[in-house]
């Protein structure tokens, strides 16, 4: 435990939480999940006030499982793949339109982030749509079984890269801010204070918000559901998961230090099957990782002291 | 009402104007709009048009203009957009979203040839390809009745028997960009023709999910419910046909139109613009005692069969002219129309005018004489034009 480590406290499973849940009992979501974790973040956020969901398909769908029931404690618009950030702009419109108070949250995966949905998500940032948008990054196809997507991290065995795939993670939060839209944030579930904050903040501005949270699918990563949000503190504490926010498209200001432990990065490899399998070496991993920082710094440098 | 001089794509985007305005009582309007020729021009003076309650989106493809009317509409406001030819294609998977949401979405769409080969000019595949999607399809043959179909659109989308939406189909450049005076309503007579919708499901702030997963059971009974909804379309179509004389004062074409089909034995059955030439070869052929009369399905879907049966119960002879090709079936309005002839009749199915071919009154004859002089039907002919 490092000092910037807060401790979790029970963050995702409080009976403040269960009586007016976002995600709620009983939902069908696998055991460790770090998309549930998410939500369940994103309801002490929206704390009862009013949002409208759009999510399309994927895990986060799934969990709203089979008609009349529904997973979620808010009203819920299942979209087609790439259509979440299109769907959530009407719905966004008409609420402006008529003057009522409720937020437009997507909430959708790397897949229809990264993937099918990139153009969706540019265009409605370009626009600078009212809407937050979350994404749940597994970095894999978590609800088709486990294919790569272009979130899957070198060195990651996927159902697709049986021999671990050979190509860097996209940096999608370097997308976003290029948009230049009002936010854009990653956030890690391993530090709930600071999540916290952010989905607050993210949800009562205006403009395009955007929130990355890496969130971890035992299933996929072939990992122990128990150690879901160990694994994202491993992942801050040795610099691969970066934890920032940045205001306009230029001022990055990092919200987490991390310590760049090598210690960090082994055990946050050697604790997933996805990783041991592919044998990918820690060297290799930790140029990446430096690389990354070293654009994150300067871009935080130019963006002044704000 | 005034009179202007308006193209077909102009016609619709101030149809679409004045059915959106109309809905400011509601919750108000909006659509996604992207562009693509033939179509472009609608969505221009969409874009060009000012809404005390809308807003016209500016989107990165047909995909999301789909997406963004099915945000519209699913947050209770009236959506509106327009597309064609590959565009279409392209929007796909969110034309059947709209209709399985139930959403009353109104889309204009230019028939154009969908390529390979690049081509911009009329063809009917695009939207013949969108017939299984649940939505109603009106296939115009002039302006004006562009304009007064998108009208009509909207309310026979929006009654509650319905909930499904509509596509309008125009012919490329034949209408789209050719202008005729057409007349356009005042703002109060469409305000008293569409009330504002109330959309049932529409999402607001009570907890629940649209479009969740389901199970066989709770997929076959909406399904059931969008087939019984179709059914009731000819009905309410009836009703919105009288509501539209009396508020507008001039009548709007039925789902199907016979042309000098009283004493009819033969028949030539056709859509969209196709059937003004054929009109003038009815009369031409009627002054040599040739006993034929013409046919134009408006309304594709709900597919009018039995108006179609009782229409070519006395012919002997049926020839059906195709803009678009089901490569390995044939033409598809043929494909269709077929179990609606009389047993024993020839239902010759002619291929004509694909990728925008001219199809002048010659061509037309020439159809009619090889239909006349047939003694069996025999594969779909292509037909050489101009």
């Amino acid at each position: 435990m490092s000092a910037n480590e807060p401790i979790l406290g029970g963050m995702a499973q409080t009976a403040a939480d269960r009586s007016t849940p976002l995600l709620r009992p009983g939902n069908s979501n696998c055991g460790g999940c770090g998309m549930s974790v998410g939500l369940q973040f994103l309801s002490r956020a929206i704390a009862g006030t009013p949002v409208q969901l759009v999510i399309p398909a994927c895990c986060a769908a799934v969990a709203a499982g089979p008609f009349p029931t529904s997973g979620y404690g808010a009203p819920v618009f299942s979209s087609t793949f790439a259509s979440a950030a299109a769907v959530a702009t009407g719905l966004a419109h008409v609420a402006r339109l008529n003057g009522e108070k409720t937020r437009v949250v997507c909430f959708v995966g790397d897949g229809g982030t990264y993937d099918i949905g990139m153009a969706t998500v540019s265009a409605a940032a370009e626009r600078d749509e009212d809407l937050l948008y979350v994404c749940y990054d597994n970095e894999i196809y978590g609800n088709t079984g486990g294919q790569r997507s272009s979130a899957t991290p070198r060195g990651a065995t996927t159902t697709t890269t049986p021999r671990g795939s050979e190509l860097e993670k996209k940096d999608i939060l370097a997308i976003m801010a290029a948009h230049r839209v009002p936010y854009v944030a990653s956030i890690s579930l391993a530090h709930p204070d600071d999540a916290l904050r952010k989905l607050r903040f993210a949800l009562d501005a205006k403009g395009f918000r955007f929130v990355h949270m890496l969130a971890p699918c035992p299933t996929g990563w072939k990992s122990e559901p128990a150690d879901s949000i160990e694994l994202i503190r491993l992942a801050v504490r040795s610099g691969l998961y970066a934890v920032y926010e940045v205001f306009e498209g230029s001022r990055v200001v990092i919200n987490v230090e991390p310590e760049h432990s090598d210690a960090a990065l082994e055990r946050y490899l050697g604790m997933q099957g996805r990783f041991r399998k592919s044998g990918v070496e820690l060297a290799s991993v930790r140029a990446g990782v430096e690389r990354s920082w070293r654009e994150l710094r300067a871009r935080s440098a130019l963006g002044g002291p704000g | 009402m005034t009179t202007e001089l308006l193209s077909a794509n102009h016609a619709a985007a101030a149809a679409a104007a004045l059915a959106g305005r109309a809905n400011r009582v509601g919750r108000g309007f909006g659509g996604g709009v992207y562009p693509i020729t033939p179509q472009s021009e609608c969505m221009e003076r969409l874009c060009d048009e000012r809404f005390d309650k809308g807003q016209v989106v500016r989107v990165e493809s047909e995909h999301s203009a789909m997406a963004v009317c099915i945000g519209f509409s699913i947050a209770g406001a009236r959506a509106f957009t327009a597309s064609s030819s590959n565009g279409l294609a392209y929007m796909t998977e969110n034309v059947f979203t709209a209709a399985m949401s139930r959403l009353p979405i109104v889309m204009m769409a230019v028939n154009r040839s969908l390529g390979p080969p690049w081509n911009i000019w009329a063809e009917h595949g695009d939207t013949l390809m969108l017939r299984d999607a649940g939505w109603v399809q009106l296939y115009c043959e002039d302006n004006q009745e562009v304009l007064d179909s998108i009208l009509t659109a909207f309310r026979l989308a929006e009654d509650r028997r319905v909930l499904l939406p509509v596509m309008v189909c125009q012919d490329a450049f034949i209408l789209s960009h050719t202008m005729t005076p057409t007349d356009v309503p005042s703002q109060e007579t469409v305000d008293a023709f569409l009330p504002p919708l109330d959309l049932p499901h529409r999402l607001s702030d009570r907890p629940r999910t649209v479009g969740a997963l389901d199970g066989p059971r709770e997929t076959e009974v909406p399904r059931a419910e969008m087939q019984r909804a179709m059914d009731d379309v000819p009905r309410v179509y009836a009703e919105v046909q009288g509501a539209f004389e009396a508020t507008f004062g001039r009548r709007l074409a039925d789902p199907v139109v016979p042309y000098r089909m009283d004493d009819a034995e033969i028949a030539l059955v056709s859509i969209g613009t196709t059937a003004a030439t054929v009109r003038a070869v009815v009369d031409e052929a009627r002054a040599r005692g040739v006993r034929v009369g013409g046919v134009r399905i408006r309304m594709f879907r709900p597919f009018p069969e039995d108006t179609l049966r009782q229409l070519l119960s006395r012919c002997t002879r049926v020839g059906v002219l195709d803009r678009d090709l089901a490569p390995g079936q044939g033409g598809i309005v043929w494909s269709e129309v077929r179990p609606a002839a009389p047993q024993g009749s020839i239902v010759q199915n002619y291929i004509v005018g694909l990728g925008g071919g001219d199809i002048r009154p010659k061509d037309v004859a020439r159809i009619l004489d090889d239909l006349c002089a047939r003694e069996r039907a025999g594969k779909p002919q292509f037909v050489e034009v101009g």
